[in-house]
């Protein structure tokens, strides 16, 4: 077997795939070509500045941000798999923040706009969010209320007299809460209905008492904006409920699915990114004599890393081929963003350590990727929730 | 979903690549053998440390011995598909020992034979292991040479119409059961050139083979053979004269690919009943799987059982179509080895107490299962070739 050959990821040998097409292999050149060129070279300036708005709105006019959206809207109509072939080759532009930022404009924000929006909330916001010309972010979180979504306490009280609701509350670290037109809101209409008791809003960021409070400092992802927000007394017409009254616990949930198989996507391709730059590394620095990868210690660190990513990788793979086919994989999912999270965060890790020294130094870009993984056992539910999520699907 | 894209019942699970309903069938089949005529003596093969030859005979005559193999020589005319199933299948009898006993005949023994024999050797050795009635061993490892192929000794020395063989072989299943064994030794110089294979019947003077004692694997006898002055007419050359090697490779990826389903298997099959258990067993007053500690093992052990799944059915695919697939069935071999006894060591530790004791047969899982890192190339070897293969 030639070298070249070797552990470039599966979708690189023709006929491999089991869910990959020719089409989806033109896609990921073309994506591929817009991130190197376009992306990459600025990735690390981006780091100081966050990336800038003008990246969505080349991206929808290149096509990017609809890829599995309905024509009809001014997506692509491509199938599921099109979103994974786009989160993989956003992760070759070496900046997690940048993925991320997108990714919540594509992948949690949009989809339940598209699902459960009217077609006058998809005229005003989904359309030109596929378009790149509006930005969006998802308020789920709030200060005393992660994982554990029924504890959200933001309030969204109708007042009859005007048709409106009116909404109080907080919501923090909110990806693109600083860059976005719109945030597709959770609140509780209910308080005392439960998880019955919960709606979405689409609210426009320039409303008055939408507050953003200064960005939030973080240990990575330094290339997207995070906030923390507040509402004071924000009105918003009756027609900015987005979905059914009280639903809206059910409809977050749904839309977390498909959200965090596109982030395990990322994460494989992330931790992907780092080895393949490791491996360079290793075969060109040398000590004692030999390039550092030809120690046995070394070679078999790439080896137990390779395993690893291929193995999330399949996992990843063959959950979103469930998924595409109709099935609804609440726990493969779970178990796919459990697993894909913590093999970048190790592989991520054991690069920093072939790195030696200058992978503590922030040109290799090695501690940087080490830094933007960690989020990813944290967000969009922690190790632990994924746990509690596998273990109850077994009944316990 | 529902028009509104709420979830609604779960979907039906579908079967995922490679498998279609064909192979279900055969694992339905395979599954009520493996339940009703293994599974229920397990024990007391493993007692016995031996599992009874009537059990090839058997397994040969409901054709699971021939599955990939053509009509005309007594096979089913399945492919590679429908032997990972028994792979996959023969881990559920509860003993690693039964499975690597009846699976050894039939995974790495007659293969070799089937790839590189005569129509001679196939019509005296492969149709009979088919039907079960002779049975099979791969004779490769030597006291001084496990992993290492090339330092092999045992010699065959060319006399007229055949070779002499002297020489020892270590843990080789079957050894001391076999019928004959496909052996490997040296007929030329030093390294890899100088290997050669025959076919050994092993009802021939100066053959003995003793039974070791293991930590696991009970049911299968596990043999060290001595030979001396063995004679093998010239007609059991198997392959190419120098070509042993090469011949060893063929079979390697296939070998390593059932390890990786096998252990899976297993790996499924003692995360289920240890599950069963953590659902009855109560203490503090509830069942000890409704712990948050508890349940996050099984979440981890399931999660791990599923990633290795994953690969190992990438790896299959790939093999299944005709390719090599050599990094990929190595990852599968790697990862799923020490995975799967992890996870018996981990479902030990669920059933505490009760699991130390022979009668819930986790302990055999666990020291079984520690086999998988050793047999088949060890972790070592594997991750070896991974780094050669990406060029360090």
């Amino acid at each position: 077997m030639a070298t070249t050959s070797v552990l470039k990821p599966d979708y690189e040998a023709k006929g491999d795939s089991f869910i990959f097409t020719d089409e989806h292999e033109q896609l990921r050149e073309s994506i591929r070509s817009f991130v190197d060129k376009e992306l990459a070279p600025h990735a690390e300036e981006w780091e100081e500045t966050t990336f800038p708005d003008s990246v969505i709105h080349r991206m929808g006019e290149l096509g990017f941000l609809g890829l599995d959206k309905p024509e009809e809207y001014g997506g692509q109509g491509g199938d599921y798999y099109t979103a994974l072939v786009l989160a993989e080759e956003m992760a070759r532009a070496g900046s997690g923040g940048l993925a991320m930022g997108v990714a919540v404009h594509t992948d949690m924000a949009m989809p339940p706009i598209l699902a459960f929006g009217t077609d006058e909330q998809k005229e005003e916001w989904l359309i030109p969010a596929i378009r790149g010309e509006k930005i969006l972010c998802l308020g789920i979180t709030e200060p005393d209320a992660g994982s554990d979504v029924a504890g959200i306490k933001t309030r969204a009280v109708y007042d009859e007299a005007n048709d409106e609701y009116v909404i109080n509350g907080s919501k923090t670290y909110i990806t693109n809460g600083h860059r976005a037109d719109v945030i597709v809101l959770v609140t509780k209409t209910d308080a005392e209905a439960g998880y019955d008791g919960f709606s979405l809003f689409l609210v426009p960021m320039d409303a008055p008492g939408v507050i953003r409070e200064k960005k939030l400092e973080k240990l990575g992802m330094h290339a997207s904006d995070t906030a923390l927000l507040a509402f004071q007394d924000v009105r918003v017409p009756a027609s900015a409920l987005l979905g059914e009254k009280g639903k809206g616990f059910y409809h977050i949930m749904w839309e977390l699915q498909g959200e965090r198989l596109i982030g395990a996507a990322g994460c494989v391709a992330g931790a992907q990114q780092a080895f393949d730059k490791t491996l360079e590394y290793a075969k060109e620095r040398e000590a004692f004599g030999r390039p550092i990868g030809n120690f046995q210690a070394i070679r078999h660190k790439f080896a137990a890393m390779a395993t690893k990513i291929e193995a999330a990788r399949q996992l990843v793979y063959m959950t979103a081929w469930r998924f595409n086919n109709g099935e609804y994989p609440v726990r493969e999912i779970s178990m796919a963003k459990l697993y894909s999270a913590q093999v970048a965060c190790e592989v991520t890790d054991e690069c920093l350590q072939i790195h030696g020294g200058a992978g503590y130094m922030k040109e290799y870009g090695i501690e940087r990727a080490w830094r933007d993984m960690r989020l990813n056992r944290i967000g969009a539910g922690t190790d632990e929730v994924m746990l509690d999520v596998i273990g109850r699907s077994y009944g316990l | 979903m529902s028009a509104k894209g709420l979830p609604t019942e779960p979907a039906e699970r579908r079967l995922v690549p490679p498998f279609t309903e064909e192979h279900e069938e055969l694992r339905a089949s395979l599954r009520r053998f493996v339940e009703g005529e293994l599974r229920p003596h397990a024990e007391e093969w493993e007692r016995e440390r031996w599992v009874p030859n009537e059990m090839f005979a058997r397994m040969g005559e409901l054709g699971f011995f021939g599955l990939d193999y053509p009509e005309e020589y007594g096979g089913q005319g399945g492919d590679c598909l429908h032997s990972a199933v028994l792979a996959e299948e023969m881990a559920r009898c509860g003993s690693g020992g039964v499975a690597a006993s009846l699976g050894a005949h039939v995974t790495i023994a007659t293969p070799p034979v089937w790839k590189f024999g005569t129509e001679d050797q196939k019509q005296r050795y492969v149709v009979p292991s088919i039907r079960g009635e002779k049975i099979s061993a791969l004779g490769i490892t030597e006291p001084g040479a496990g992993s290492d192929v090339a330092s092999l000794r045992t010699s065959a020395k060319k006399v007229d119409g055949g070779w002499v063989l002297n020489g020892e072989k270590c843990y080789i299943t079957n050894g001391v059961r076999a019928d004959f064994v496909v052996t490997a030794v040296r007929t030329g110089g030093e390294g890899h050139g100088g290997v050669s294979f025959v076919i050994v019947d092993t009802d021939q003077p100066g053959y003995q083979a003793s039974k070791l004692e293991k930590m696991g694997w009970h049911a299968s006898d596990t043999a060290l053979i001595s030979m001396q002055d063995v004679f093998v007419p010239e007609e059991n050359l198997l392959g190419d004269e120098g070509g042993g090697f090469s011949l060893i490779m063929a079979n390697f990826q296939w070998e390593r690919l059932s390890m990786a389903l096998g252990a899976v298997a297993a790996a499924q099959n003692v995360f289920d009943t240890t599950l069963a258990f953590a659902k009855e067993r109560e203490a503090f007053g509830r069942p000890i799987g409704n712990f948050q500690a508890i349940r996050h093992k099984f979440a981890a052990m399931a999660t791990t059982i599923e990633a290795g799944r994953a690969l190992t059915y990438h790896a299959l695919r790939l093999f299944a179509g005709g390719q090599d697939a050599l990094q990929e069935v190595t990852m599968a071999k790697l990862k799923t080895q020490r995975d799967a006894f992890e996870v018996a060591d981990e479902c030990l530790q669920v059933y505490g107490g009760a699991g130390y004791m022979v009668e819930y047969g986790v302990e055999r899982a666990a020291r079984d299962a520690r086999l998988g890192p050793i047999g088949g190339g060890t972790d070592e070897v594997m991750s070896e070739i991974l780094g050669k293969t990406m060029g360090l």
